[in-house]
C-alpha cells in the first residue's frame, strides 16, 4: 500500500459515487423542467438508486463468490463488510420508498423542487459512508453530510411555520450534539494518536479499567450518539422534527438516518469502545429503559399521528438499544432484522398518512383517520397491518424483530429488562390501537374518496407485502441478517 | 391426501372462506349471509371425518403434519391432535358454525366484515388447538386477538371500545409474559442439547431444575390464567361478554376461555411437572379455583343484567375446570376436560338464549322480564333444558363433568370437594332464580306480551347443542375413552408415582420409555 489510491478504493465507493453523480444530475436537469414535469426528477433519483443497488449487488456477489468478508479501502478509512452492505440496502430501499411517496405530497404542498430528490440522494451517500467508515474523520464527515441533508429536508416546506420551526430546532440541537460527539472523538484521538477505529480499540484495551479519560470519552460519544438515534434524555428534538417535517421526509428520517446513526452507534460501542463494555453497559441499560418508558408513555396522549409515531419511534430505539445491551449474536441479529422490518412497517404507516393528505386536509391528526374503513378499506387494512407490526403482534414482521431482541435478553440473563420490554408491548398496542379504533369504529366525517398516486401505490404495495412476507416466511431474511452481524462482533 | 392433511384442511378452510367472502360484493347482504353460513357449515362437515378416523387407543399425537418453517430458529409448521385437542376442535367447529348462524338477523351493519372476522377467528382458534410447535402456537394465540377485538369493538354494546381494548390488553400482557417463558424453555433446551427447537413433544420431555420450573410456571400461569380467567384476573371477562355481540360471546365463552385451560393441560403440566406438583403451586391454584367457583357464583346471584350473570357463571364453571386440572389425578383431569366441553355447550347456549331475547327487546335487564313462558313456550322449554345442563342435572352433560371433577378433588382432599359442592348448589340457585324471574311470574310488561317465539333458524342454533348435552349426559363413555390415554400420559408425567402407588399398571408403556423411566427412578431414590 505505497500508493495513495488503488482501484479497489473506487470499487468500494462505486455505489456512493453513482449516487453523488445522480444527485448532481438531478439538480442540473431540474433547471430545464417546468412545474408539470418535476416528477422526472424523482424518476432520475430512482434510477440513480437502482444503479447504486446494482453496483452494491455486484460487489456483494463478488465478495460472496471470493469468500471475502470485508474489503478495506483508502488505507483502512473505509471498510466494506457485510454489516455495511446490509445497512446500505436498508438505506437504498428507504430512500426509494421516500421518493415514491414524496412526489404527490410535494405537489400538493406546492413545494415540488428537484433539490428535494438531490438532497435525499446526498443523505443516502452520507448514510452509506457512515456505515462503511472506520476512521473518525470519515465518520464525522459522513455523519454531517447526512444530518445536514436531513435538516434541509425537514425545513423543506419553507412557507410552513411548523416545518421551519422543526428544522431550526433540529439544526440547533443537532449541531450542539455533533459538537459533543466531536469532543468525545477528539479524546479518543488524544488517547490513541490515531483516527482509525481499530487502532483506537487496541489502544483503549491497553488502558486500565475505569480510566477517567475513557469514561469522559464514553459519556461524550454516547451523548452525541444517543441524540442522533433519539434516545432519552436526548430525544426532545424528535417529536417536533417528525411532526413539522413534510410527511414523506418524516418517513425517510425515521428509518434511513435513524438506521445509519444506529449502525454508527453500534460501530463505536463495539469497536473502539468494545473493551470498555463494563463501563458503558449500566449507562446503556438505564438509557434503554428510560427510552422505552418515555417513548411508550408519552405516545399514549398524542392526538397527532405523526407525533404519536415519533414517540413510538423513540420507544423502538429503546428496544434496539436492548439488543446492544445483550450484545451477543442474537442481539445483533435482532437489531439487523428489526431495522429491515422497521423500514417497511414504519414507512408504510407514514405512506398511509401521506395518502390522506389533500389540499384542504393535512391528514395527520388521529381524528382525520375517522372511518377510514368506510372510505377506503384498503388503506385502513394496510394501516392495521403496519400498526400490528409496529406493536409486534405475530404473524406480522414486527414480531420477528422483537422476538430476537427478547431472546437475546433471555440468553444473556437480563430477565428484568426482558419483562419490562415485553410489558411495554402492551402499552404500545394501546396507543397504536387508538388509531385502529378511530379507523374502524368511528363514522367518517366526510365522504371524499382517497386517491392514490402511482408512487404511493407502489410504496404501499411493497411495504405491506414485505411486512407480511417477512412475518410469514422470515427464513431468508434471518439468514441474510445473521450472516451480516458476525462482522461487527469482534 | 385428504387423510394426511386433514388438520391443515380444517385449519385453512375458514381462512379460504374469509378470502372468498372478501371477494364478494359488499352490497348484497343476503348473498354474503348465505355464503358465510355455508362456509361455516362446511367447516363443521370437514372436521367430521376426524370423529371416524380418530383412534382413541393411541396415546400419541395423530394426524401429524410437519413442515420446516423457519429452520434457523427451529420453528416448524407442525400440527397434530390427541384426545384433548380433538374434543376442543370439534367444539370449535360446532360453535363456530352456530355463531355464524345466530348472527343472521342480529348483525345488520358491515355484514361482510363481520363474517370475515369470525372466520379468521375460527382459524386462529383451531390453530391454537392443533399446533405442536410452541412458536406456531404463540402465533395463533396472538392472531386470534385481533378479530375478537373487532367483533367486540364494532358490533358491541354501548361500552364496546373500552371492553374491546381491555380484552386485548389483558390477554396481551399475559401472552407476552408467556412468550418470555417460551423463550426461556427454548433457550434452556438449546443450552442442554445444542438444538434449537420449539417442538412441543421435545420440550415436554425436558427435566428442568425445580427453581426454573417454578418461574416458568409463573410466566405461563399469567398467560393462561388471564385467558381462563382465574379469579384475580377475571375482570376483563364481564366487560367483554356484556359488550360483545351474541356470536362473540358464544365463541368467547365457548372456545376462547378453553385456550387457557388447554394451555395448562398441554404445556404447564407436562413441561413443568415438578413445579405443577409442587405443594405451593397446587395450593395456590386450588385456592384460586375455589375462590373463583364461589365468587363467580355469588356475583352471578347478585346480577341484575342477564348477560352479566351468565358471564360470571363462566368464572365459576372455569373454576371447576382448573380445580380438576390441579387435582392432578386422572379423574380430576378427565372431568375437567369434559367440563370444558360442557361449558362450551351450556354457556354457549345460554348466551344464545340471552342474544335471542336481546334481539327482540334490546335490553338485558332481568327486571324487565317475567312470565315469558306464556308467550314464548318453545323458548322457555329450551332455556330450561340448557339451564339444567349448566347447573348439573343428571342425564345432562354438566352433571358428568362436575361429578368426575369432584371425585378427583375428593381423592386428593375432601375439603376441596366440599367447596366444590357448595359451588354447584350456588350454581343451581342463580340459574333457577334467573329462570323464575324471567320465565315465570306474571306477564305484566306490555312490551313482553307481543314477543314472538323462536323461528326455525333460532331453534336450529340451540338444538345441536341440546342434543350434544344429552349425548354427554346419557352416554359419556366415548368421551372417557378418548381422554383416557392423553390424561394417563399427563398424570404419568406429573406424578410418576401415582399409578405405582395404586398398583396399577398402565396398559401400554408411554412413548420415550427411557426418559420416563429415568424420571420414575429419580423420585424413588430420594
Amino acid at each position: 500500500m505505497n500508493e495513495y489510491f488503488s482501484p479497489i478504493d473506487f470499487l468500494v465507493l462505486k455505489p456512493v459515487i453513482l449516487l453523488t453523480l445522480f444527485g448532481i444530475g438531478v439538480m442540473l436537469t431540474d433547471l430545464f423542467l417546468d412545474q408539470q414535469h418535476k416528477y422526472m426528477n424523482a424518476v432520475t433519483a430512482l434510477v440513480g438508486l437502482a444503479f447504486a443497488a446494482v453496483q452494491l449487488w455486484l460487489i456483494q456477489s463478488e465478495m460472496a463468490a471470493q469468500g471475502v468478508a470485508q474489503i478495506e479501502a483508502f488505507r483502512g478509512a473505509v471498510v466494506l463488510d457485510r454489516f455495511a452492505i446490509y445497512f446500505s440496502w436498508i438505506f437504498l430501499i428507504s430512500s426509494a420508498i421516500a421518493i415514491l411517496i414524496a412526489i404527490r405530497y410535494l405537489e400538493i404542498e406546492q413545494e415540488h423542487h428537484g433539490e428535494h430528490y438531490a438532497i435525499m440522494l446526498f443523505a443516502a451517500v452520507g448514510m452509506m459512508v457512515l456505515v462503511m467508515g472506520m476512521d473518525l474523520v470519515t465518520l464525522f464527515i459522513a455523519l454531517e453530510l447526512m444530518v445536514l441533508s436531513v435538516y434541509i429536508l425537514t425545513g423543506f416546506l419553507r412557507r410552513d411555520r411548523r416545518s421551519n420551526e422543526a428544522a431550526l430546532k433540529y439544526l440547533l440541537l443537532g449541531a450542539f450534539s455533533s459538537g459533543i460527539l466531536a469532543y468525545g472523538m477528539s479524546l479518543l484521538y488524544g488517547m490513541s494518536g490515531s483516527t482509525n477505529l481499530n487502532v483506537i480499540a487496541d489502544s483503549l484495551a491497553a488502558r486500565p479499567a475505569g480510566d477517567p479519560l475513557v469514561l469522559i470519552a464514553i459519556t461524550a460519544i454516547a451523548a452525541g450518539l444517543f441524540f442522533k438515534v433519539g434516545a432519552v434524555p436526548f430525544h426532545q428534538w424528535l417529536p417536533d422534527a417528525y411532526e413539522g417535517a413534510p410527511t414523506s421526509v418524516t418517513a425517510f428520517m425515521s428509518v434511513g438516518p435513524k438506521a445509519a446513526s444506529f449502525a454508527f452507534l453500534l460501530r463505536m460501542f463495539l469497536v473502539p469502545l468494545g473493551s470498555a463494555r463494563e463501563e458503558w453497559l449500566p449507562l446503556l441499560v438505564g438509557v434503554s429503559i428510560a427510552t422505552m418508558t418515555l417513548g411508550n408513555l408519552a405516545a399514549i396522549s398524542q392526538s397527532n399521528v405523526k407525533r404519536l409515531l415519533a414517540y413510538s419511534a423513540i420507544s423502538h430505539a429503546g428496544y434496539l438499544l436492548l439488543g446492544l445491551v445483550s450484545g451477543n449474536e442474537t442481539g445483533m441479529k435482532g437489531i439487523a432484522i428489526y431495522f429491515l422490518v422497521y423500514t417497511f412497517m414504519n414507512m408504510g404507516a407514514f405512506a398511509v398518512i401521506v395518502a390522506l393528505r389533500r389540499r384542504d386536509l393535512i391528514g395527520d391528526e388521529i381524528d382525520d383517520m375517522a372511518g377510514l374503513m368506510y372510505k377506503c378499506p384498503t388503506a385502513a387494512v394496510l394501516m392495521l397491518i403496519f400498526l400490528l407490526s409496529l406493536a409486534g403482534i405475530p404473524p406480522t414482521a414486527g414480531f420477528l424483530g422483537k422476538y430476537f431482541i427478547f431472546l437475546s435478553l433471555i440468553e444473556t440473563g437480563h430477565i428484568t429488562l426482558a419483562v419490562i420490554a415485553v410489558l411495554y408491548v402492551a402499552v404500545a398496542l394501546y396507543y397504536y390501537f387508538r388509531i385502529v379504533a378511530v379507523m374502524f369504529m368511528r363514522e367518517p366525517v366526510d365522504q371524499e374518496k382517497l386517491s392514490f398516486s402511482p408512487g404511493i401505490r407502489i410504496a404501499l404495495g411493497v411495504t405491506a407485502a414485505m411486512t407480511i412476507l417477512i412475518g410469514l416466511y422470515p427464513e431468508p431474511f434471518i439468514q441474510f441478517a445473521g450472516s451480516t452481524v458476525l462482522s461487527i462482533l469482534r | 391426501m385428504f387423510h394426511e392433511h386433514i388438520l391443515s384442511i380444517i385449519l385453512f378452510f375458514p381462512l379460504a372462506g374469509a378470502i372468498l367472502l372478501m371477494l364478494l360484493p359488499g352490497g348484497n347482504t343476503n348473498l354474503i349471509r348465505w355464503t358465510a353460513n355455508i362456509i361455516g357449515f362446511a367447516g363443521f362437515l370437514i372436521s367430521l371425518p376426524l370423529v371416524f378416523w380418530f383412534d382413541s387407543s393411541i396415546g400419541d399425537f395423530q394426524f401429524t403434519e410437519k413442515v420446516d418453517w423457519i429452520p434457523s430458529i427451529g420453528a416448524s409448521f407442525s400440527l397434530g391432535i390427541d384426545g384433548i385437542s380433538f374434543l376442543l376442535i370439534m367444539l370449535t367447529t360446532v360453535l363456530g358454525f352456530i355463531a355464524i348462524l345466530c348472527s343472521w338477523s342480529s348483525i345488520a351493519e358491515r355484514v361482510k366484515e363481520f363474517y370475515v372476522y369470525i372466520l379468521i377467528l375460527q382459524a386462529g382458534m383451531l390453530g391454537v388447538f392443533m399446533s405442536l410447535d410452541f412458536f406456531l402456537f404463540y402465533v395463533f394465540w396472538e392472531v386470534m386477538l385481533v378479530p375478537m377485538y373487532f367483533l367486540i369493538g364494532i358490533w358491541g354494546g354501548p361500552q364496546k371500545l373500552y371492553a374491546a381494548i381491555k380484552f386485548f390488553l389483558y390477554t396481551l400482557v399475559g401472552s407476552v409474559l408467556m412468550l418470555l417463558g417460551i423463550l426461556t424453555i427454548y433457550f434452556w433446551n438449546h443450552s442442554q442439547t445444542g438444538v434449537y427447537s420449539f417442538d412441543v413433544v421435545t420440550l415436554q420431555n425436558l427435566n428442568m431444575p425445580l427453581n426454573l420450573q417454578l418461574w416458568l410456571f409463573l410466566a405461563f400461569f399469567v398467560g393462561f390464567a388471564i385467558k381462563v380467567p382465574m379469579f384475580p384476573f377475571h375482570t376483563w371477562l364481564p366487560d367483554a361478554h356484556v359488550q360483545a355481540p351474541t356470536a362473540g360471546s358464544v365463541i368467547l365463552a365457548g372456545v376462547l376461555l378453553k385456550m387457557g385451560t388447554y394451555g395448562f393441560v398441554r404445556f404447564s403440566l407436562p413441561m413443568l411437572p415438578d413445579a405443577s406438583r409442587d405443594d405451593r403451586i397446587v395450593t395456590a391454584m386450588v385456592t384460586l379455583s375455589i375462590i373463583g367457583i364461589i365468587y363467580g357464583a355469588l356475583v352471578s346471584l347478585m346480577q341484575k343484567d342477564w348477560k352479566k350473570l351468565v358471564a360470571y357463571s363462566s368464572v365459576s364453571h372455569l373454576g371447576f375446570c382448573t380445580l380438576g386440572i390441579f387435582a392432578l389425578n386422572p379423574n380430576g383431569l378427565t372431568g375437567s376436560l369434559i367440563q370444558q366441553i360442557n361449558h362450551g355447550i351450556s354457556t354457549g347456549a345460554l348466551f344464545l338464549i340471552v342474544g335471542i331475547i336481546y334481539e327482540r327487546r334490546h335490553t338485558k335487564e332481568i327486571s324487565e322480564f317475567g312470565g315469558l313462558s306464556t308467550v314464548m313456550p318453545v323458548y322457555a322449554t329450551l332455556f330450561l333444558i340448557i339451564a339444567m345442563s349448566s347447573l348439573g342435572l343428571p342425564t345432562l352433560n354438566g352433571f358428568i363433568g362436575e361429578f368426575v371433577i369432584l371425585q378427583g378433588a375428593y381423592e386428593e382432599n375432601w375439603v376441596w370437594a366440599a367447596f366444590g359442592v357448595s359451588g354447584i348448589v350456588l350454581g343451581a340457585a342463580y340459574l333457577l332464580w334467573l329462570y323464575q324471574r324471567t320465565m315465570f311470574g306474571t306477564l305484566d310488561n306490555p312490551e313482553n306480551k307481543v314477543l314472538k317465539d323462536l323461528n326455525f333458524r333460532e331453534v336450529m342454533t340451540l338444538v345441536p347443542l341440546i342434543i350434544w348435552a344429552f349425548w354427554i349426559g346419557l352416554y359419556p363413555k366415548p368421551y372417557f375413552t378418548i381422554l383416557e390415554k392423553p390424561v394417563q400420559k399427563i398424570v404419568q408425567r406429573v406424578r410418576p408415582d401415582y399409578y405405582a402407588a395404586k398398583e396399577y399398571v398402565p396398559p401400554e408403556p408411554i412413548a420415550e420409555a427411557n426418559t420416563e423411566g429415568a424420571e420414575q427412578a429419580a423420585p424413588a431414590a430420594q
